[in-house]
């Protein structure tokens, strides 16, 4: 079977990748001001739902029965879909998605094809099978356009360019579209307007991804916030939507929660500026030919661990990733796939579903287990559960190791309280090693904790001691 | 070999997901469906915001422009000095026009949005995505107070558009920036 292009060929292990990117002061810069902005505002686009939490339950639910019906939803939204003129397509991997779509664009005489953003055609490598195969993709959206432009990769779910502050942009801008424009984000936008404008009005073929679709309906939902969804999805005679199996809600109602939970954990926004709902095909309004494409890649074998399958009720709304400290520090591509920050975490290793593939299998273990995505997350998906439970397949999958007989070593320790104290006083010696309070570099088999992370010096005195000294 | 589709659905039987418990949907279905609010939310988001007792009074402003207004707009808000463009419309003429002037199916109090659905006093969806302004009519009732009514409201095989605001993005430090691809400028006309 071909590899799963969810993660970049020849990416490093997340430890080599964010040592990498820790020294990139201007990098944690403008992920430290990007992040630290939406965080506050999220924040507060929630407290304003005294009933967020019932959402949040009521999200979970929906998507764990959809999980639990995935086969016979999608009968009935290919159903439904088909009764309303839409053509539906199934891939079971990538490469068969990439050339239904190739395939799809040539029967028009596509030489060039408008896309919305889609976290399911990045996923798939679409734009570089398209341009293999003589099929120009343009991106529309604003981070999108600036990764494209920029002959970048993307480092966020929804802002893909959210590595690049605004002087980078006009930088990229100006060197690929050829035209003078100053930093300032509404010049920015009004360049990409300009740019893209007649692309919209002349291209016949879009393509987009899909946040839901309706089983009952045969609605398909795309929530954006520029307008260049609506070109895509309005203006061209052909539309071909690519969409992973999962994102399926069984009835219209469900939708009453998830276009609340979405917008708030995304944008931090009551409502994003558009959202499009569209059933097949409508005679004098829009694409005149519909394309659905149902994509598995990864998901079916997702489904099939009972722990890791609640990756599977992730709506893309990247919340998780802004309130991540790892992300914060290290960036998204760092990650190595599509899928960064902690749902890459969890997501990605399953996608790819090979624990002897060293790049995805360093993911789970790239976390503090802070629990901060969980809290936030709109569906309640435990990602910290989550990677602790692929942290063991992969240390299952690699047999006893370094790291290993130190963990072994450490739950031996912590399991005694006397043990815990004794270690905890050898530990002290360690002081000696301490630069800036911290320790950078343990003897072995300590080294194989330290050569990713420091280890905060421990005190002269244990909390233990203290204690007993002191109010004992 | 087996097909795509009965191989895809087949993995899935074999994942034997065991049934999910029933959905509760404990959360608020119902929410105040005040004019106040809904103009409060609306402005909020930048777009401007007008409650009036009558259209064509208000209607004076476009005078000397050259307006899309689709077919089954109420012939009264076809006021005279304004140049009315009636489909059909090309493209090309629907991106000169200087703006749209529609009615609307649903409007949200809540979220501050307003829901076209084709219906009447609306057009096709490319009448309100390329002029770059749109006026939009809401009348008191067509308020909703929160997003479940709205949805209940709404027949989902109608071609949809949601908005919420003009046009932004929040793709330059995740900081919103209004005015983008769709109408730069959203004129709510409340009608009470």
């Amino acid at each position: 079977m071909a590899r799963n292009p969810v993660t970049w060929l020849g990416s490093p292990t997340f430890p080599k990748a964010a040592h990498k990117a820790l020294a990139d002061t201007q990098l944690r810069q403008n992920l430290r001001k990007a992040t630290g902005t939406i965080r506050a505002r999220r924040a507060a686009a929630v407290a304003e739902m005294t009933d967020w939490e019932m959402l949040r339950v009521a999200g979970e639910q929906i998507k764990d029965d959809v999980l639990a019906r995935l086969d016979t939803l999608l009968v009935q939204l290919e159903e439904s879909v088909t009764a309303r003129g839409g053509v539906v397509h199934w891939a079971r991997d990538a490469e068969e998605a990439n050339r239904i779509v190739l395939d799809l664009c040539r029967a028009q005489n596509a030489a060039e094809v408008v896309k919305v953003k889609s976290m399911a055609t990045a996923e798939i490598g679409l734009n570089e099978a398209l341009e293999a195969g003589g099929v120009h993709a343009i991106e529309t959206d604003l981070a999108e356009l600036i990764v494209q432009l920029g002959d970048d990769r993307p480092s966020h779910i929804l802002v893909p360019a959210i590595h690049r502050n605004r002087s980078e942009i006009r930088e990229i801008f100006q060197r690929r579209m050829g035209v003078e424009v100053s930093d300032e984000p509404a010049d920015l936008a009004e360049a990409a307007r300009v740019y893209l404008r007649e692309k919209f009005l002349t291209t016949k073929v879009a393509i987009s991804g899909a946040n839901f679709a309706v089983a009952d309906t045969g609605s398909i939902v795309v929530l954006e916030s520029e307008g260049n969804g609506r070109m895509c999805l309005t203006l061209p005679e052909t539309l071909i939507t690519v969409m992973g199996i999962e994102k399926l809600v069984p009835t219209w109602q469900d939708l009453e929660v998830f276009l609340q939970l979405l917008p708030r954990s995304s944008t931090a926004e009551r409502m994003n500026p558009y959202t499009s709902v569209w059933t097949g095909v409508t005679p004098g309004d829009g694409p005149q030919q519909f394309h659905l494409v149902l994509i598995d890649n990864g998901r079916t074998q997702t489904l099939e661990d009972s722990i890791g399958r609640q990756a599977l009720r992730c709506i893309r709304c990247s919340a998780c990733l802004n309130v991540c400290p790892v992300y914060e520090r290290t960036g998204g591509q760092s990650y190595g796939s599509v899928y960064p920050g902690p749902i890459g975490a969890i997501l990605t290793p399953q996608l790819v579903g090979d624990m002897h593939d060293k790049q995805a299998a360093s993911l789970p273990f790239a976390s503090s287990l802070c629990g901060a995505c969980f809290e936030v997350c709109p569906v309640r998906i435990d990602i910290p559960s989550v990677l602790t439970h692929l942290r063991a397949e992969v240390v299952e999958a690699k047999g006893r190791t370094a790291e290993s007989v130190a963990m072994s070593a450490a739950a031996w320790i912590f399991a005694s309280a006397s043990r815990y104290e004794k270690a905890q006083k050898a530990g002290s010696l360690a002081r000696f090693l301490a630069k800036d309070g911290k320790i950078t570099s343990l003897p072995w088999p300590g080294s194989k904790w330290t050569s990713s992370r420091d280890v905060p010096a421990p005190p002269q005195e244990s909390f233990r001691t203290w204690w007993r000294k002191n109010r004992g | 070999m087996a097909s795509a589709r009965e191989e895809i659905l087949a993995r899935i039987k074999a994942a034997r997901v065991p049934p999910a418990a029933p959905v509760v949907r404990g959360y608020n279905r119902q929410g105040p469906s005040s004019v106040e609010l809904f103009a409060e939310r609306v402005a909020d988001y930048r777009a401007i915001v007008h409650t009036v007792s009558g259209v064509p009074e208000f209607l004076t402003s476009l005078r000397g422009k050259r307006i899309v207004a689709p077919a089954d707009v109420p012939a009264e808000w076809l006021v005279d000095g304004v140049t009315w463009l009636h489909e059909p419309l090309s493209i090309e003429e629907l991106d000169q026009a200087d703006g749209v002037l529609t009615g609307c199916a649903v409007a949200i109090a809540d979220t501050g949005t307003i829901v076209l659905d084709g219906g009447e006093a609306q057009g096709r969806r490319a009448l309100t995505l390329l002029p770059d302004y749109h006026l939009c009519v809401v009348r008191a009732d067509q308020i909703a107070g929160s997003v479940p009514e709205a949805l209940a409201r709404l027949e989902p095989t109608r071609p949809l558009t949601f908005i919420s605001g003009p046009s932004a993005t929040s793709d330059i430090e995740l900081n919103r920036v209004e005015g983008v691809h769709g109408p730069r400028t959203l004129e709510v006309l409340i009608v009470t």
